[in-house]
């Protein structure tokens, strides 16, 4: 076990799979050279591996899409880094017409094993374009995979499998979580499975599903709300799309109370769907109207008012209060 | 053209559901104002639902036999008129969510929405998975007390109780039976048994007997007396009448329009008696409306004689003339059903001399007339005769009326039908 950062497991997992396959490329804005991108998750990839699987593209987030979509035909496991999520929405055609459609329209004989990886989320100061949660626009996308960790053991294990998928895989790397994050993780080769969500802490007052900074927000007052007795199951949804139903349900059955809570605008959410789901399989269990806590709907996030666009771990913790006590 | 919608009404107080028994119109029937489209059983009563307006009948959106909630739409009627929005949408849509309406303002937006307030007062409204939970455990919500906002019972609360109740089983098992009636099976041909024993599916109408019978036996501590009464006047002010009153109204005059004359008399004197007890309070009626068990071969009905206390001994036998008939004919209505506050009870009319009597929840007491017989006694100058007794058994609810105050009520009974004199009055 060794401590590392958000970040580092990152490194590390392609660090380990460049090295277990010759296959594995890495491209995109910056992520080349010394530098290894502008948050670094590639640093030392290009020294260690060389210019020719880790190299810089130009500024067309379409091309990138485009050219891990023709590596991945010619048999190559590509790693398409898109700078921020704000910039990956010039290239939805060629992620959803091409790369998420491509088993389908060649009957199986085709893939696009690809991991588009992108920083996402707010709390940095980035202002918009540098701080938005995309995710949801390719949610529903059949034939795609929407995963994000928030975890640091997650951040290399779900890494690792995502490179190793022969679909592709749409990678949220939470940027807030990057250097804030820090653990204990092995040291050995392992994967964390791409289709499961996970329950990181047991409670049966009320039951909260989050993801990226919400969830750290969402642990942290379950932690807090133990003193006035209020018991918190804690799940990471982990997989956005296609998303866990069996944790999900069992999750919200368990305590009947469910607080779902997104750093996005609510509407057209990934936890509207969670809501969905729940709704229609859980009605029965349910004890209290779900409840979804989300960003207002503007456009996220002004660099001036990213506090006040953000949800914050008090608004997290009296959500859960009110909740445990309806 | 228009189409609107029938719904299932308001058969009675407390009534929310009923069965619908027989539709007596058809899809493309064209019908008037008022007139009946269907038969509904319900608590008792077979009353036949009204038109509420001329047209045409589109589609019935109910099977026969099957139970309809009340307000629930029955059928579909084309009737002439614009269509207007509200006729249309067949429900009533929700209000918008202001929430949504409202421009987004950064604080107000962040707030997660609030789960429903819980109304303050009225109907509690449960959960999904309280109910579910409740009725998959036999727990009687109303015996419950919540934890939740605004007292509402959580998940948990019933959880506890479903604990607790397997904790002492036996305690349990006396609880009331849920007070919502079961959805009443489809009628079923009888099932021949193994030991040659046969299961009928009850009626409707026993169904809901029965259910009033466990509600006021689980819920009432009921006490019971009795009182001998010297009818020998009465006997004699009843012959007296007896010919010119079957000559006049076409039927003849029973015993029992004189004791429930007396029972009107003496409840105006003990309000007590004329009370219900409800959610720790003694509710005091100030009508006197006393219901009156008929029964029919398969059922015992309580029509209810209105204002008692403001009809002659006649008037009386009238009505009771009226409300046997109807139950006998099946014309029984909601009205004549509701309001009871006290019921006298005919026994002695199948030979019964003393009798416990159940009451009719939520009334405060009933009383039981036995029969009238003859037997030798002490008179009141100390001679041997032949008098006229008859037993009086009052049952009574020992939460709002004690001994003494049933006591008082009795002896001003007795005394009232002990004064009826051969010219008292009876018109």
């Amino acid at each position: 076990m060794t401590e590392h950062t958000y970040l580092e497991a990152l490194n590390l997992a392609m660090h380990e799979e460049f090295a277990r396959d010759p296959g594995v490329v890495v491209f995109g804005e910056d992520v080349g050279g010394d530098k290894g991108g502008v948050f670094g998750a590639t640093k030392g990839l290009a020294a260690a591996f060389g210019d020719q699987r880790v190299f810089n593209s130009p500024l067309g987030e379409s091309g990138i899409a485009g050219l891990a979509i023709g590596l991945g035909l010619m048999g190559h496991h590509a790693i398409a880094e898109f700078q921020f999520a704000d910039y990956i929405l010039p290239a939805v055609n060629q992620i959803m017409s091409e790369a998420a459609r491509m088993r389908y329209r060649t009957a199986g004989d085709w893939t696009a094993p690809i991991v588009f990886r992108t920083p996402y989320g707010g709390g940095v100061h980035g202002g918009f374009y540098h701080s938005q949660t995309t995710d949801k626009v390719f949610a529903g996308q059949p034939g795609l995979r929407i995963v994000t960790p928030s975890t640091v053991y997650d951040a290399k294990g779900l890494l690792k499998a995502a490179i190793r998928s022969e679909d592709p895989v749409l990678f949220y790397e939470h940027k807030r979580l990057y250097r804030s994050l820090k653990a204990d993780i092995p040291d050995e080769d392992y994967v964390v499975p791409l289709d499961k969500a996970q329950v990181l802490q047991q409670g049966d007052d009320i039951t909260v599903m989050a993801y990226g900074t919400m969830l750290q927000h969402a642990l942290n007052a379950a932690k807090a709300l133990q003193a006035e007795d209020i018991s918190t199951e804690v799940v990471d949804l982990r997989t956005l799309y296609p998303l866990d139903q069996e944790t999900i349900l069992a999750a919200a059955k368990k305590t009947g109370k469910v607080l779902l809570i997104s750093e996005d605008t609510k509407e057209a959410s990934i936890i509207n769907n969670v809501a969905a789901i729940i709704a229609e399989q859980a009605l029965f269990d349910l004890d209290a109207p779900v409840q979804q806590l989300a960003g207002p709907l503007a456009p996220g996030m002004s660099y001036a008012l990213e506090d006040e666009f953000l949800v914050s771990a008090e608004q997290v913790q009296a959500a859960m209060r009110e909740l445990a006590q309806f | 053209m228009k189409t609107i919608e029938l719904k299932m009404p308001q058969l009675g107080e407390s009534v929310t559901e009923g069965v619908l028994t027989s539709w007596l119109v058809k899809a493309g029937d064209e019908i008037a104002q008022y007139d009946p489209v269907a038969e509904v059983e319900n608590d008792k009563v077979v009353t036949e639902i009204p038109a509420s307006e001329g047209g045409t009948v589109k589609e019935l959106l109910v099977q026969e036999n099957e139970t309809v909630p009340v307000d629930a739409p029955i059928m579909t009627l084309t009737v002439a008129g614009e269509a207007t929005e509200a006729a249309a949408k067949p429900a009533p849509q929700a209000p918008e969510k202001v929430t949504e309406e409202t421009p987004a303002t950064v604080t107000q937006s962040n707030e997660p929405e609030k789960p429903k307030p819980e109304p303050a007062a009225g109907q509690p409204r449960f959960s999904p998975a309280v109910l579910s939970l409740a009725q998959a455990h036999d727990i009687d919500l109303n015996h419950l007390t919540g934890t939740g906002k605004h007292q509402r019972i959580t998940r948990k609360d019933v959880q506890r109780a479903i604990e607790q109740k397997a904790a002492a089983p036996t305690t349990e098992a006396s609880k009331p039976a849920p007070t919502k009636p079961a959805k009443p099976a489809a009628p079923k041909p009888a099932a021949k048994s193994a030991d040659d024993s046969q299961a009928v599916p009850a009626s409707n109408i026993r169904k809901t007997i029965a259910r009033n019978m466990l509600q006021s036996v689980h819920e009432i501590p009921q006490a019971w007396t009795m009182i001998e009464v010297d009818v020998t006047n009465l006997a004699a002010l009843r012959n007296q009448n007896k010919a010119a009153f079957k000559a006049d109204a076409g039927f003849s005059l029973s015993y029992f329009p004189f004791f429930v004359k007396a029972v009107a008399q003496s409840l105006k004197r003990h309000q007590r008696l004329n009370s219900s007890w409800q959610d720790n309070q003694i509710i005091h009626h100030d009508d006197i409306n006393l219901g009156i068990a008929v029964a029919t071969d398969d059922a015992l009905y309580v029509p209810v004689i209105k204002h008692a206390d403001r009809l002659s001994i006649a008037g009386i036998a009238h009505e009771i003339n009226r409300l046997a008939t109807s139950v006998r004919e099946g014309k029984l209505t909601a009205a004549d059903m509701s309001g009871g506050t006290f019921t006298v009870n005919n026994t002695g009319s199948f030979g019964s001399v003393a009798s416990m009597g159940i009451i009719n929840y939520p009334q405060a007491a009933i009383l039981q007339v036995e029969t009238i017989r003859r037997e030798v006694a002490v008179t009141k100058d100390n001679q041997i005769g032949i008098r006229q007794k008859v037993n009086l058994c009052l049952t009574l609810d020992h939460r709002l009326l004690d001994g003494l105050a049933a006591g008082h009520f009795l002896n001003d009974l007795k005394q009232i039908l002990e004064n009826y004199q051969v010219d008292t009055e009876i018109y």
